[in-house]
């Protein structure tokens, strides 16, 4: 057997009052895809970081053997120098500098010092073929869509001559097609001979393009699976992820008989001026009482349009159609004006626009109804501290206090925090866009039995996502979304995911 | 216990650090001018001087908490002192309506700069840029007929330069400002009071507070700061208007900032005005807030600098905005937006006229000083990032 390409020798990384990783060793062979599996915050993402140079030497314990040899590295830019690319969730491209500028930015190909920009261009429109993206050079990043950008972001590496390509969590903005072009792309490279390191919450890409699996559990490993020994199945990794078996994904869940409808869309337009293109058309539906209504469809085709622009329209669209609140017509001047109608809207992005990540666990909780604890606009300290943790423990909230910067928390636990701030407003009309995305088994498991436990207790609840099997596994009632409006309504009973995909792609 | 204090220390470095900082400082100035630093009158003097520019880096605090600056506060400032010096002088309105008058203008001034900001996505830079010419023209338009206007109301007059009354010599403390030291003591009290409640309440709720001797030792310090800058100003005049003017805008924005639905929305547009939006804060209300008592606070620095000088200069208010940004830089609030105090801009201002002040009185000439000031913000600066990633 030949050298591993890297091998890892007992890492191990203490953060103030955390140990990350204790003792971790892996080696990832040459010409495979390695994928890293196991709950948010196990250690996957520190441990890249480690190898990648964000986490100095000296900063943890253990040894990086690179293509045979020991390596220090004091910085991302020497983990660069021997071949080892990573890529973010959050794509570090320049939106405003076109592709081919974008796929050389730092290492720029010149001729003394003028660069030689006709040379890039052809080079650039090499390593877009080579990742399959047909795209002109000449196109400015800002106009491609995500999947689009993390081919370039590939290119980018490729680029590079890397010997090792780590993708921390690549498809998890990517619609169903984007993503498996990715995976196809990698078994492609892996098939040239390049190595691969993917980290990932969904089980069913790690079956598709997986060599060897390495699961993860609170900072240690604790399974190698071999593909070519079928050691890899979903039960196996998620047995070992979370350290027992789940038999089902989805909380078992009484249904009830939905009451009567809260909210009511008819006739729904939607025209954004910043976009220049009508977003909705002539959208109906509507949510009744202690009822889970899924709205599927694919990324872009207008599901987070419909709950801005019904959630007080931030967005500025302009917008024509009937808004019925309990049976009563209502046209909401803003987000305040929505939360005082009962709805409540939990973001897809809670970085982006969701929590407020350098404030803490009680403030984000408390944010959108600070007058519940405030007398005469003053804060009742004390009473946000109260209200914090109860959400901590109901919601089994993992952080050592509610003062904690949410920053800090992991990717599970911030959609909690994000949940609590709404919940605290008590609203009549949940909506959730994308509840679950990039959070891992467990946590989600701990989210829909919450959000199961809420349609009991009477709110109306709209899903918004992108998985197909949660949809079906959570949903009464399921509304398709394809180019901005409404394409299909199926009631549970007669829901698949054929059925659905069939809608939301014509 | 000393491993306590140590451990409190390094917990809040950031926090404590400023008041070191400025402790240091007024040391080395105490030993380098033999003490005269110091003394009742300097010290006086110095926060006379402090007060036009901490009320304006008291509200350049939340105009960078939102992540805007506002440029034209010098400028409004001065033409605002203009305006008020000419409704004194030459309309004869009494100093009890020209106050007023100018704090509203003051309103109206900064509103008008958040308007495009705030209904336009106009960068506060290029907005309050304009505002700065145009104030500067408006101050030239107002005083050039005349030149200096001279103001002589006795009542605006001692806004900048009186001190509050004391009570006749009753035969004990001679030579000292009886007023001011009482004062102080109930201040001490009111505040230790205040910490003592608090941390009862906290402890019926079963959260965690300091350790007793911790407890002790803050409340001791504070009492003991408090107690020093009382005694050493009841030696001279007392406590001025300017210092009681301050006080009351400190504890106004203090308690705002740091109590009240409005101060929370403010730091939450800070931290993430996306998030903020979507959680029912209106950016554009708080932007027009926070503006609004921008010009409102520049208007009073023009007050309290007009009246300081005892007349309206063609000058007036040239580079007060960049003093003020640079306190609060000083004091620690992040450029990113979200994060910094009320209080730490205030300490930030007092490091850097205590700057100026013991560089003046060791003589050292007017080009060592901006360089200086300029290293000690940058110094300042560094070491808030620092300790900010230390955290993480």
């Amino acid at each position: 057997m030949s050298i591993p390409i890297l091998e890892m020798r007992s890492i191990s990384k203490t953060f103030p009052g955390v140990k990350a990783l204790s003792d971790v060793s892996f080696q990832v062979a040459r010409g495979e895809i390695h994928c890293l599996v196991g709950e948010n915050g196990a250690g996957k993402s520190t441990l890249m970081k480690v190898l990648s140079g964000v986490y100095p030497h000296g900063d943890y314990s253990g040894d990086i053997l690179f293509d045979g040899a020991v390596q220090v590295f004091k910085g991302i830019s020497d983990s660069q120098r021997v071949g080892i690319a990573i890529i973010y969730q959050e794509l570090a491209l320049v939106p405003e500098m076109m592709v081919y500028e974008n796929i050389f930015l730092g290492k720029e190909i010149r001729n003394g010092i003028v660069v030689n920009w006709n040379e890039t261009i052809k080079r650039a429109s090499e390593m877009l073929k080579k990742v399959g993206l047909d795209v002109n050079p000449a196109e400015k990043v800002r106009n491609l869509g995500v999947g689009k950008q993390q081919l370039v972001e590939i290119a980018k590496a490729l680029s590079r001559d890397v010997k090792l390509l780590i993708l921390d969590e690549p498809t998890a903005a990517l619609n169903e097609t984007d993503s498996e072009n990715l995976l196809n792309l990698l078994k492609g490279l892996r098939n040239e001979g390049a190595t691969c390191i993917l980290i990932t919450h969904k089980l069913k890409e790690v079956m598709a393009v997986a060599d060897s699996v390495k699961g993860f559990r609170g900072g240690r490993t604790v399974c190698t699976l071999d593909a070519k020994k079928g050691e890899v199945s979903e039960q196996a990794m998620i047995k070992h992820m979370v350290g027992r078996e789940i038999d089902n994904i989805y909380p078992p869940r009484k249904h009830i008989t939905p009451g009567e409808v809260t909210l009511e869309v008819k006739n729904w337009n939607a025209y954004s001026p910043e976009l220049g293109r009508q977003v909705l058309k002539d959208v109906a539906f509507n949510v009744r009482k202690g009822e889970i209504v899924g709205f599927a469809g694919l990324m872009g085709s207008g599901r987070t349009e419909v709950a801005l622009s019904i959630f007080g329209n931030p967005a500025g669209y302009d917008l024509s159609g009937d808004l019925m609140i309990k049976g009563q017509k209502k046209e909401l001047r803003g987000p305040e004006d929505a939360i005082k109608h009962g709805l409540a809207y939990v973001s897809e992005d809670r970085k982006g626009n969701g929590l407020i990540l350098i404030q803490d666990v009680k403030q984000n909780v408390c944010l959108a109804n600070l007058l519940e604890i405030a007398k005469r606009g003053v804060v009742d300290g004390n009473a946000e501290v109260k209200v914090a943790n109860g959400y901590k423990s109901s919601l089994n909230i993992k952080t050592p206090t509610v003062e904690q910067k949410v920053v800090n928390l992991s990717g599970g636990n911030q959609q909690k925090v994000s949940l609590a701030k709404w919940l605290f407003v008590k609203p009549d009309v949940l909506i959730l866009d994308e509840p679950t995305r990039g959070i891992d088994v467990g946590a989600k498991y701990e989210i829909y039995t919450i959000i199961n436990r809420l349609a009991q207790e009477g709110m109306s609840i709209l899903l918004i996502s992108s998985e197909l099997p949660e949809v079906l596994g959570m949903s009464d009632r399921v509304y398709i979304v394809a180019s901005g409006r409404i394409a299909g309504e199926l009631p549970i009973a007669e829901a698949t995911q054929e059925k659905i995909m069939h809608l939301a792609t014509n | 216990m000393f491993k306590n204090l140590q451990n409190l220390l390094r917990q809040n470095i950031r926090e404590y650090g400023m008041y070191i900082a400025l402790f240091v400082i007024m040391v080395i100035f105490t030993f380098t001018t033999n003490g005269i630093f110091i003394s009742s009158r300097n010290l006086s003097n110095l926060l006379n001087q402090t007060g036009y520019i901490a009320v304006l880096a008291v509200g350049m605090t939340l105009v960078i908490v939102i992540r805007h600056v506002d440029l034209s506060v010098g400028f409004l400032a001065g033409f605002l002192g203009a305006i008020a010096a000419i409704a004194l002088e030459k309309w004869g309105w009494s100093v009890y309506a020209v106050v007023p008058f100018v704090l509203g203008l003051g309103v109206i001034g900064g509103l008008i700069t958040a308007l495009p900001v705030a209904r336009l996505g106009i960068p506060s830079f290029v907005a309050s840029l304009a505002g700065w010419l145009i104030y500067r023209g408006l101050l030239l338009l107002v005083t050039e007929s005349t030149g200096t206007i001279s103001v002589t109301d006795p009542v605006f007059v001692a806004i900048g330069n009186g001190y509050i009354p004391d009570i006749p010599e009753i035969g004990i403390l001679n030579g000292i400002h009886k007023v001011t030291l009482l004062l102080g003591i109930i201040g001490i009290i009111f505040y230790v009071v205040n910490e003592i409640n608090d941390r009862r309440k906290k402890q019926n709720y079963n959260f965690d507070v300091l350790p007793m001797n911790m407890f002790a030792i803050k409340l001791l310090f504070v009492a003991a700061l408090v107690g020093g800058v009382t005694w050493v100003l009841a030696g001279y005049n007392g406590i001025s208007w300017t210092v009681v003017v301050v006080l009351a805008v400190v504890a106004i924005y203090h308690f705002v900032t740091t109590r009240t639905v409005l101060g929370r929305h403010i730091y939450a547009v800070g931290g993430n005005p996306e998030a903020a939006e979507l959680s029912g804060i209106s950016v554009k209300r708080i932007t027009y807030i926070v503006f609004g008592s921008m010009g409102l606070l520049s208007s009073l620095s023009g007050i309290l600098f007009t009246s300081r000088l005892q007349s309206a200069t063609t000058t007036a208010g040239t580079l007060f905005e960049l003093d003020a940004i640079a306190a609060a830089y000083v004091g620690g609030v992040s450029a990113a937006g979200g994060v910094g105090k009320v209080i730490g801009s205030i300490i930030g201002a007092l490091v850097m006229l205590s700057l100026t002040s013991g560089m003046n009185l060791m003589g050292v000439g007017i080009a060592y000083q901006y360089i200086v000031r300029g290293a000690v913000l940058v110094a300042a600066v560094i070491f808030d990032v620092a300790t900010r990633r230390g955290a993480r």
